[in-house]
């Protein structure tokens, strides 16, 4: 990297960084770009417009994909499927791209999408300690704990300390298997259908999923349970 | 790069903060900086790696940044490094007097479908492996400048080739080939214990999907 680079850097970081964070304790009086980051990121948007570089209304329409079209609700009807069609469930750990794509879902970060089955001997937890790698198309955005410096660092190396925060507490007997995604594919864990489930539907049963036990830091629960762990 | 975005392992970084009903944006701003960020990839005039920009911003800022932060610092950086903008437009949000005007690449029904029509990762190329399914493995020691994949928590450690996961390109940066060649992938099996050592769970293993180039038989 050249010192330009960093010199470069350091001008960048102290625009997006410092001032956006905190916009009253950093005074810096060659400061050219706006502090605030609304309005920053606004004169950004407006420069690429008026170069030709971008269309407002296409980046409305990624919004509203990143908003609207894809999310857990995406993820929670795979598991409900794979709890309900013991053929799929086989095809979605031999394939999870594949399988997915049968309901309809693929996509960018999710291209490429392996499924890992948590069972009563094996607990599975997602991750990503290089960035914030995640499977879009069925859990939509990352949020922002996932992203986090203490989830990324942690995970890898007290899995069942970070999982504690969650209030999800593993068996000593039962093995934690921590998937750090470190190349193109992403990945879902496919959790546990609990018991008492016997009668819901599909529909009913992927009403009960969320996005936490697909990333694997929490179980699915019946809510009348384990609603108060 | 041995960089501050390489945290696995780090100790110390507190507790993870949950946010209850969180939403997809925390501000408009947000949401403009992904869509820019992603119709420029579309326009084909970046030509730098997203990643490596984030990567390459100095790590007091990486920790002070929120993530979008640090989204809208690597655009600026890819489009200086790209020669599309320069940095008298960034700071005016107006266009240099007499400069280009690009058609935009991407219009609102091609933006609409566009996170839907990316192509696999996995390559559907023919490339012998080097490694099997059961193979005992080692993560190489190395200390690339560029970008990589390989972590620092697992160089020099031994594991297990659990899987072979297929053909993808390979993403370092620090080659410089014009094209990266494209190579197996593995998910590779580290023990707790190899990793972090006796007070690690006897039974816990954290997975990797590696590149070919990033292990060598153990």
């Amino acid at each position: 990297m050249s010192t330009t680079r960093r010199g470069f850097l350091a001008a960048a970081g102290a625009a997006a960084g410092q001032n956006m964070a905190h916009a009253e304790d950093h005074k810096h009086d060659h400061q050219v770009v706006p502090s605030d980051p609304t309005l920053r990121v606004k004169a950004l948007e407006s420069l690429l417009v008026e170069k030709g570089l971008v269309d407002r209304a296409a980046l409305d329409a990624l919004i509203d994909t990143y908003e609207h079209k894809v999310g857990p609700r995406n993820g929670a009807r795979v598991v409900a499927r794979a709890w309900s069609d013991p053929a799929f469930k086989q095809r979605l750990l031999a394939n999870g791209t594949a399988a997915i794509a049968e309901l309809g879902y693929s996509g960018e970060q999710g291209a490429d999408i392996r499924v890992v089955e948590n069972t009563p001997t094996v607990h599975n937890v997602i991750v990503c300690t290089l960035c914030s790698c995640y499977p879009w198309p069925l859990l939509g955005l990352p949020p922002v704990w996932y992203k986090s410096a203490p989830y990324r660092s942690r995970t890898v190396i007290d899995p069942r300390s970070a999982l504690r925060e969650f209030g999800t507490v593993v068996p000593e007997e039962v093995e934690v298997r921590v998937w750090d995604s470190t190349a193109e594919e992403r990945y879902m864990v496919l959790p546990e259908r609990p018991e008492g489930t016997e009668k819901l539907s599909e529909e009913e049963l992927a009403a009960l999923v969320k996005r936490d036990a697909m990333i694997g830091v929490t179980k699915v629960k019946l809510p009348q349970r384990g609603g108060g762990e | 790069m041995n960089g501050i975005h390489d945290m696995g392992g780090m100790q110390g970084l507190g507790p993870i903060e949950v946010e209850k009903n969180e939403p997809v944006f925390h501000a408009p701003w947000e949401g403009r900086v992904i869509a820019m960020r992603r119709a420029l990839v579309a326009s084909g005039k970046i030509k730098t790696v997203f990643r490596e920009a984030i990567e390459n911003i100095p790590p007091a800022e990486y920790l002070r940044m929120s993530y979008y932060e640090r989204w809208y610092t690597a655009v600026v950086e890819q489009l200086l490094d790209s020669n599309v903008v320069t940095r008298e437009e960034i700071a005016s949000g107006k266009p240099a007097k007499g400069s280009a005007k690009a058609t935009p690449a991407l219009d609102a029904a091609d933006a609409a479908t566009l996170s839907f029509r990316v192509p696999p990762a996995m390559l559907r190329v023919e490339v012998a492996p080097r490694f099997q399914a059961g193979q005992p493995v080692r993560a190489r020691k190395i200390n690339p400048l560029g970008h990589t994949r390989l972590p620092r928590y697992v160089r020099g450690r031994a594991g297990v080739i659990e899987q072979d996961r297929g053909v993808q390109a390979f993403p370092d940066t620090h080659l410089k080939t014009p094209a990266a060649p494209a190579q197996h992938v593995y998910s590779v099996r580290f023990a707790a214990r190899e990793l972090w050592g006796e007070e690690a769970s006897p039974r816990d293993a954290v997975y990797l999907d590696l590149w070919e180039d990033y292990l060598e038989p153990a």
